[in-house]
């Protein structure tokens, strides 16, 4: 497989929904082993534009390009084959399965036992079956969840559930692990942990994407950063110079008159 | 866990599990002949078939939770596809082309029915794949309408069903040349026809419980259970949910097919009112009340409901006769009134089955000696 130093590339998608046109011409690469953040005002489209790099929505022009690859059309499962793996605004886990069995689902794409294989549960299907389950012990350590074959995602607490999330989309082995807001709702403290984790997993050379509100979680944390705005991208670059940008300020503060 | 037991030990204690229900299914219809009588062992084997029944819709709506109110129809297929097989009725319709009928082998017909079966289910689960909830259900409950009405009608302008009339004197279950039909000798005890499908049943549900219980605990189990708790997700984590699905459906399909060829073997006559729309909901509600997506639940519930009817008819007229000296309720209106009831009293006090899955005494037992 190639190295390209580039891992995604959008250009000139847009996104039209009925005559509404939530997404106009944003180009924007992400480069292997950054975290890149992408900011915008309420409606700015910013959710529009996670759901395509995931495979939720369809873009109606523009081009896709991941890990070398041209997609035309995308479907959210074959891209999470790829290697991009996501979170959820609103947590969607698999609330009655355990905080074990939903990471072991995240190994679905890894793994290959079919329905002979669950029926014999011959050498390859135990051996692959224990290797899901040591993995997904092992994630959910790192990410700090306790007694998790016996505790079911729904009671888990909602920093807990969070983390989940991270684990679950981690065990699908992903290039680039994409996260919508995940300091939603976290105080101060959940969200320092947060962040160290997320510093731990781009460590581990996994390229990070995130929406987030928090815009000090995204200045600390983020390599460089896309500002959205109506549907277009506005602004790009390391944050500082992005806080900088006189057409970000104004999107967030509000033009002054001229 | 398994390696630490002592080699020496005679037997684990799952394999005395095992081997205590052996035994005791296999004195089952000696025990119900003795105590109740022939019938009520006839009345066990129909049992079992729902029970199979229940754990093949158990796949589809309490694995992958894709409520199919049609579920009816693959037992028409698989009973249809035996009786047409297996019985003079095609030698009646066309004399010119089969002589003598096909009567083909049992033992053949059962995976030709299944492997039908199991189309049938991919061809509902096709159109249905955009569609959950409520909408999904109207669906199935249309699909298990049309089969019927097709083999109520199917007897002209080619006579395939033999339309509301139904296909009679189905040849019986026939295995390596005994016919289950006939009291057989075995080791000096005399076996009626009865329990020889009683036999024969058993040891059908039990490869349905095993091939239940081997996809819950499987990678395939899990994305089943993915899709259930949330589709989006599920494909999130590079799960095909339209394969996954489709897959469910046809177990799930299959299952149905199998108990519909056992059936038709073992009553020797098919027709359309076997296979009504209330038929789909009672073994619906075998899976609901006796506790989605756990097999043991899903066992009781269906034990449950299939006893009950019969238990009725037995016990209430005699008892009103007692009473009253007349039948003031007919059993068959009171079976409804009863099953009602005991619907809702299960959804107040315990809306997830009488036996819930996740028993998780066992793996509270691992996760602490982890730790």
């Amino acid at each position: 497989m190639s190295k390209l130093a580039t891992l995604l590339e959008l250009s000139c998608v847009g996104k039209q929904f009925g005559g509404l046109s939530a997404l106009k011409d944003v180009s924007l690469h992400i480069k292997r082993g950054e975290i890149y953040g992408l900011i915008g005002p309420n409606g700015a489209g910013k959710t529009t534009l996670f759901n395509i790099i995931t495979g939720l929505y369809q873009l109606s022009s523009g081009e896709f390009n991941f890990n070398g690859d041209s997609y035309q059309t995308t479907k959210s499962h074959l891209l999470a084959q790829a290697g991009i793996a996501r979170t959820f605004q609103n947590i969607r886990l698999f609330s009655h399965l355990t905080a074990l069995e939903n990471v072991m689902i995240g190994r679905h794409a890894k793994t290959h036992a079919g329905v002979f294989g669950a029926l014999l549960r011959d050498k390859t299907t135990r051996s692959e079956e224990l290797d899901s389950t040591n993995r997904a012990r092992d994630l959910l350590r790192y990410v700090g969840i306790s007694k998790p074959s016996q505790t079911l995602a729904k009671n888990l607490s909602y920093g807990e559930q969070r983390r989940l999330e991270i684990a679950r989309a981690l065990a699908t082995e992903p290039l680039l692990l994409a996260l919508d807001e995940p300091a939603a709702g976290m105080n101060a403290t959940e969200t320092e942990s947060l962040k160290a984790l997320l510093q731990n997993i781009r460590a581990t050379g996994i390229t990070v994407m995130l929406i987030e509100h928090d815009v000090k979680l995204i200045m600390g944390l983020c390599d460089r950063v896309a500002v959205l705005d109506y549907g277009k991208k506005i602004a790009e670059g390391v944050p500082d110079e992005v806080r900088q940008n006189p057409a970000v300020i104004a999107a967030y503060l509000g033009a002054e008159d001229e | 866990m398994k390696k630490n037991l002592p080699l020496c030990s005679p037997i684990s204690p799952r394999a005395r599990e095992i081997i205590c229900i052996i035994l005791f299914v296999a004195v089952l219809p000696f025990l119900t002949d003795a105590l109740l009588g022939r019938g009520w062992v006839r009345i066990v084997d129909f049992a079992m078939l729902y029970i199979m029944l229940a754990l093949g819709l158990n796949i589809v709506v309490g694995y992958a939770g894709l409520l199919d109110l049609g579920y009816i129809a693959f037992y028409a297929v698989g009973a249809y596809c035996y009786a047409l097989t297996s019985s003079p009725h095609l030698a009646l319709a066309y004399p010119l082309l089969f002589p003598d009928g096909l009567h083909l082998s049992f033992l053949i017909v059962l995976p030709l029915a299944a492997l039908l079966a199991g189309g049938f289910g991919i061809l509902l689960g096709a159109p249905t794949l955009r569609l959950r909830g409520d909408y999904l259900a109207i669906v199935t409950l249309g699909f298990g309408e049309i089969v019927r009405i097709f083999m109520n009608n199917l007897n002209a302008p080619v006579n395939l069903t033999n339309g509301p009339q139904g296909i009679s004197m189905i040849d019986p279950v026939r295995i390596a040349g005994v016919s289950l039909n006939t009291t057989q000798q075995v080791f000096g005890f005399s076996l009626p026809s009865v329990h020889l499908y009683f036999y024969l049943f058993a040891g059908f549900t039990a490869v349905v419980v095993f091939v239940s219980h081997r996809l819950e605990k499987s990678r395939i189990g899990r994305a089943w259970m993915a899709i259930r708790e949330d589709e989006v997700a599920a494909s999130a984590m590079g799960i095909n949910t339209r394969n996954l699905k489709l897959l469910a459906f046809a177990m799930g399909a299959m299952f149905g097919g199998v108990s519909g060829t056992l059936f038709a073997g073992f009553q020797g006559f098919v027709s359309p009112e076997s296979f009504s729309l209330m038929e789909s909901i009672m073994v619906l509600c075998m899976v609901v009340l006796g506790g989605m997506g756990n097999i043991y639940g899903v066992i009781l519930g269906g034990m449950t409901l299939a006893l009950l009817p019969e238990v009725l008819r037995h016990s209430i007229v005699p008892l009103q006769q007692a009473m009253f000296g007349r039948t003031l309720i007919d059993p068959e209106s009171l079976r409804m009134l009863l099953f009602g009831t005991a619907l809702i009293g299960v959804m107040l006090f315990r809306p997830a089955g009488l036996w819930p899955s996740r028993v998780r005494r066992r793996e509270l037992a691992t996760d602490e000696a982890e730790q």
